[in-house]
């Protein structure tokens, strides 16, 4: 349940909202970067994604080498993907 | 090879196993990773029994759906059960044993519990359904309490009145304090966790070397990451050092996420006490809504039973959670207690120590195997 699932944000969608859509695996939804407020990630950066959340900023090389780890969980990383794609938040 | 490929260096994991057991030596050494994620890694890829035979690690309670108690899951079936709530949760809750069943029974009993991936979702369905009254079973550590605060807060700003929050969540550093208070177990060291310390820092964990002499180290979630970790842990001991260090620096910062304590600290507050399952009370360790969102928090609005409900006789979840059992050491583990059939928590959740064992366990020989270093 803390997985964190690197993300690249393709759009910001609403900055006053801080609503961004990102993309994970080719699913792209809405997520809020309102935890990351301070320093608000932009298009292209990528963020580690928790419950429609950003939590943190991370880079690229980290984004990739999360993603595999991710990935060999199976099972979990598949769960976590579906629910992604069922979200669709206000 | 598959398990090549799991280790994504397997040269790397050699270096570092060498690193370990040189710093080990002959003497014996536990560990405790707090974090579930960490349990589930060690057993997914079998890292226990790569490591040196002197070197145990012990899992602890960080694992947010284990530590639910059973009155809890009965509080959220009541809720779930009231009429024209939609009961929302995220899908590891479902299963969670109360002391009449789960949330899908109280769902095939007519109840419309959804689940969701977000706190946002469930807020969602509250927007898209006035007539219904949305609540959700907020669970989880530091990692998780900041998207529950976004969404009240966010409920607040668009004056949505048709939604609850029922609050679960919980702080990390008081169950570390009980177990380190506790004196069935003598531990090492602690594996700090890593997503909870992107919202926290690294600085709230300073009083386990200060005040108890234990180092800590903040790690990572791959099987490298905990290797290292275990090594920085050995070689702090080694030197004379006992501080906190994080190896996971590349996500976690020291002072943690500001915008996210800010917010944490704007909605909730600190209950008096709360109940862990299997650990019991402990003082200063939940988080419930402040005043300020009276009007939000299930607690309040909602009249709950609220009966305290011992854990089931045979469960030693307890024991699991405060690392003095492994899962199999269980009496019921495997049989009676099997993640079809979940009789305690623990088997629950993929982060649940008794789930990660069961389905894992058997990696432990392969894993031996490809590094070349057999436990026994
Ligand atoms: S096997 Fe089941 S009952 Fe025993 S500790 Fe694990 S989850 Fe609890």
């Amino acid at each position: 349940m803390c997985l964190g699932i690197p993300g690249r944000i393709v759009e910001v969608v609403d900055a006053a909202e801080h609503l961004a859509k990102v993309e994970i695996d080719g699913v792209r939804r809405m997520i809020s970067v309102r935890l990351l407020q301070k320093d608000p990630p932009g298009e292209g950066d990528w963020v580690l994604v928790h419950v429609g959340f950003a939590m943190a900023r991370i880079d690229e090389e980290e984004a990739r080498l999360t993603l595999q780890a991710v990935e060999r969980l199976g099972e979990t990383y598949r769960d976590e993907l579906a629910a992604y794609d069922s979200t669709s938040i206000v | 090879m598959r398990f090549v490929d799991e280790f994504r260096d397997p040269a790397a994991a050699r270096r570092l196993l060498t690193a370990i057991s040189g710093l080990a030596g002959d003497e014996e050494f536990k560990f405790m990773e707090v974090c579930g994620g960490h349990t589930h890694t060690i057993y997914r890829h079998g890292l226990e029994h790569v490591l040196p035979a002197n070197i145990e690690l012990v899992h602890g309670p960080g694992c947010p759906v284990c530590v639910i108690p059973m009155g809890r899951v009965d509080d959220a079936i009541w809720l779930a059960e009231q009429p024209d709530v939609v009961f929302t949760t995220f899908g590891d809750m479902m299963r969670v044993p109360g002391s009449n069943g789960n949330l899908l029974d109280a769902k095939a009993r007519g109840a419309d519990v959804r689940f969701v991936y977000s706190p946002l979702d469930a807020l969602r369905i509250a927007v898209d359904n006035p007539d219904k009254r949305v609540v959700f079973f907020a669970v989880g550590f530091e990692t998780t309490a900041p998207s529950t605060a976004v969404t009240l807060v966010r409920a607040r700003e668009l004056g949505v009145r048709n939604f609850s929050v029922f609050s679960n969540h919980v702080t990390i550093v008081p169950p570390i304090k009980a177990i380190l208070d506790s004196p069935d177990l003598r531990l090492s060291g602690f594996l700090g966790p890593g997503h909870v310390s992107t919202v926290v820092g690294n600085r709230p964990y300073r009083f386990v070397p200060e005040v108890y002499g234990k180092p800590l180290v903040v790690a990572g979630f791959e099987p490298l990451d905990i290797l290292a970790s275990v090594a920085m842990l050995l070689r702090q001991i080694r030197e004379g050092r006992c501080e906190v260090e994080n190896q996971y620096s590349r996500v976690v910062r020291p002072e943690g996420n500001p915008a996210a304590l800010a917010l944490l600290a704007q909605v909730f507050e600190l209950r008096p006490h709360f109940e862990w399952r299997g650990l019991g009370f402990i003082s200063q360790s939940g988080l419930r809504l402040r005043e300020d969102f009276a009007d939000l928090d299930a607690e309040q609005v909602y009249d709950l039973p609220g009966v305290r409900i011992a854990d089931p006789k045979a469960c030693q979840c307890g024991e699991v959670l405060k690392g003095v059992l492994k899962p199999w050491e269980c009496k019921v583990f495997g049989t009676a207690c099997t993640p079809e059939t979940p009789i305690g928590t623990c088997m629950v959740s993929p982060e649940g120590a008794c789930a990660a064992y069961y389905n894992f366990g058997r990696m432990h020989r392969d894993a031996a195997q490809l590094v070349g270093q057999s436990r026994r």
